[in-house]
């Protein structure tokens, strides 16, 4: 059909026409998360935040529709589509809720990715077809209860024995943990950081469930200990040696995270437009208020430059060119503006912004993880700045 | 057996719809286009018909401009096994899109169309009754249930006050109800698969049908706002407002 007036069309959920900027493979995967998370998580989420359950059946939906480890090849159960992708999944399921996404981040990016990565044929093998599948789920394992932002002083210890290896420690705040069938860990063997593959059912390990979370409730989390778990020899991850192991895996989930927060910020924006438009105060809807007005606009304004960016970051990423500390500026951005966007659009929700009935309160509370994990937004202030004045600031 | 589907591209279910600032039509640029949903429910029919064993191939046909190509190769994605996209600028009405249709049975020879009941746009509910009346086939509209006995094939249709059944005699054209099925969601690896298979694309002219229109549209505008309500103080008012306002008692 042909436009009959010359003036361009403004579209006021999709300013920049990011709709036109994806291919159209891009766009049917798009569509495909989006109308499974909208069918089939979305009305799930609710009773799940509200009585902290992790339906755990849903890593087998996900593994079914592909989109565990989605970027990986197809001999190893992946479906081989690019990080664009990757990150638009991310942000249709991070739309119903980021317990979800996190749970889809950590598999794909922290558990499958690092064994694609740094593992051998036999590891990629064994594990990554049932991570894929949903069958298996895994976790990832480097934050400890004394040692976040601060790796390197990890007290996690591994020692060579016969055969094998023997680790010792505590992670904390494992997204995943306690249902985990796969581990991948790690801890310093002779000062070194190394990657360890453990597998439910090892002697001397336990997942025990972190319990009074008020943020990612639709998620489990918990923690692993480890006393003296002995890991045979083909389970340590030859690949790499030092932080860098993990931070590519953080890396690759950071990239997940920035396009998934967005998610998150663009269902609290559409709710309060929705809301503002239909609540009647004073014989006129709450929209008509100059204040709600800029509220929205400033909503609008951020979100979709996020997305423009977050979509450039997936250019390059997908062209191999993308620095890390691009990765940083939007997980950064991007969880700060949905968190404060989240906590705006349950200001314009009045009393009803309290109840879990209209998802944003659960959205303020999940953001304030999502803000927090995975480098905290000061610290990737910090990469930025090291980055731009050659002085690291932090020690 | 050949199962023919037909699909067309249209507005997404989920967006609100406007009227172009002239009145001409619906405004459709940069708009989210989908699959109409009744004809996603003939997809899903023909590719379970397949999986059962009823059906050999599951060819898909669309017809409008290189956009319904994304239609397409979705059909694909859920499990189609090739696509046929008629190639055309203009909005063909159902007469005109039936005899497409019809010129393209004759060419494939399908045991069976599978067309939604009517598309989200138009809302016209026309096309499939007059594909069988084109082509001779028995038609099973509104359906609800299809199942395949020997050379027969068990329609139950929905209609006022309840259900029908009817059945027809092999080729037929089905039209899809909303009870039909529940479609599946494509997966990731089956949309990076649909790139390989073929997409073959050919015109009215190539069929030979004319498909120019028969109708003129005047005036496309929004539905007239309701206007509020009133709150009677008695059942004597309201019988009195019934009676001389409303002139319905």
């Amino acid at each position: 059909m042909s436009q009959s007036s010359t003036k361009p069309a403004f579209n006021w959920e999709d300013p920049f026409s990011l709709e036109t900027q994806l291919t159209e493979e891009e766009r049917m995967i798009r569509d495909a998360a989006h109308d499974y998370c909208q069918g089939q998580l979305k009305p799930r989420v609710l009773e799940a935040n509200r009585k902290e359950i992790f339906h755990t059946e849903i890593m087998q939906e996900l593994g079914e529709l592909g989109l565990l480890g989605s970027t990986l090849p197809e001999q190893y159960g992946g479906s081989a589509v690019n990080y664009v992708c990757y990150g638009l999944v991310a942000r249709e399921v991070e739309r119903v809720d980021s317990g979800y996404r996190s749970a889809m981040s950590v598999q794909s990016s922290l558990v499958m990715h690092p064994i694609y990565a740094y593992g051998t044929e036999e590891q990629r093998m064994k594990y990554l077809p049932k991570l894929a599948s949903g069958e298996w789920i895994g976790c990832f394992g480097l934050t400890e209860p004394d040692v976040g932002s601060d790796p390197n002083n990890m007290k996690t210890r591994a020692t060579k024995t016969d055969g094998g290896y023997v680790l010792k420690g505590a992670k904390m705040w494992i997204t995943n943990s306690p249902v985990s069938d796969v581990f991948v860990v790690w801890a310093k063997l002779d000062g070194v950081v190394r990657g360890f593959i453990l597998e439910k059912g090892m002697e001397g390990l336990s997942a025990p469930k972190i319990e009074g979370k008020f943020s990612l409730r639709a998620s489990i989390t918990g923690e692993i200990v480890m006393e003296d778990v002995f890991v045979p020899d083909e389970n340590i991850l030859p690949g790499v040696e030092g932080l860098a192991g993990p931070f590519g895996c953080l890396n690759k989930a950071r990239y997940g995270i920035a396009w998934g927060s967005l998610g998150a910020a663009e269902f609290c924006w559409h709710a309060s437009r929705q809301y503002t438009l239909d609540r009647i105060q004073f014989q006129r809807p709450l929209a008509a208020n100059q204040l709600i007005q800029k509220k929205l606009a400033d909503m609008q304004t951020e979100i979709s430059l996020g997305l423009q960016g977050c979509l450039q970051m997936g250019r390059l990423m997908d062209e191999g060119r993308c620095p890390v500390e691009l990765i940083s500026l939007l997980k950064r951005n991007n969880c700060g503006k949905a968190l404060d966007i989240a906590r705006v659009s349950r200001d314009m929700h009045g009393g009803n912004g309290i109840s879990d009935e209209f998802d944003v309160i659960r959205h303020v509370m999940n953001l304030e993880a999502v803000n927090t994990y995975e480098g905290t937004h000061d610290v990737h202030a910090l990469i930025l700045g090291r980055a731009q004045t050659g002085i690291q600031a932090f020690f | 057996m050949k199962v023919l589907v037909a699909i067309k591209r249209v507005v997404d279910a989920n967006v609100k719809v406007r009227v172009k600032a002239d009145n001409s039509a619906v405004e459709l640029a940069n708009i989210k286009m989908a699959i109409n949903p009744f004809c996603e429910i003939a997809i899903e029919e023909a590719i379970r018909l397949k999986e059962k064993g009823h059906a050999s191939e599951v060819l898909v046909v669309s017809i409008g401009p290189d956009t319904c190509q994304e239609q397409l190769r979705t059909a694909l994605a859920l499990g189609a096994d090739r696509a046929l996209q008629i190639k055309t600028d203009e909005s063909p009405e159902p007469l005109a899109v039936a005899k497409l249709l019809k010129a393209v049975v004759d060419q494939e020879q399908p045991g069976m169309v599978i067309l939604g009941k009517q598309s989200i746009d138009g809302d016209n509910n026309q096309t499939g009754q007059m594909l069988a009346a084109l082509t001779g086939m028995p038609q099973g509209t509104f359906a609800s249930e299809v199942a395949i006995e020997g050379d027969a094939l068990q329609v139950t249709r929905e209609i006022d006050g309840g259900l029908q059944k009817v059945s027809l005699k092999l080729p037929a054209v089905v039209t899809t109800d909303l009870r039909l099925n529940e479609p599946r969601y494509a997966s990731l690896p089956n949309i990076m698969k649909a790139k390989r298979k073929p997409l073959e694309t050919q015109t009215p002219e190539d069929l030979g049908i004319d498909i120019s229109p028969r109708l003129t549209v005047l005036e496309v505008t929004n539905p007239p706002e309701r206007a509020a309500g009133i709150k009677v103080g008695s059942v004597s008012e309201l019988v009195e407002k019934l009676k001389n306002d409303a002139g319905v008692l």
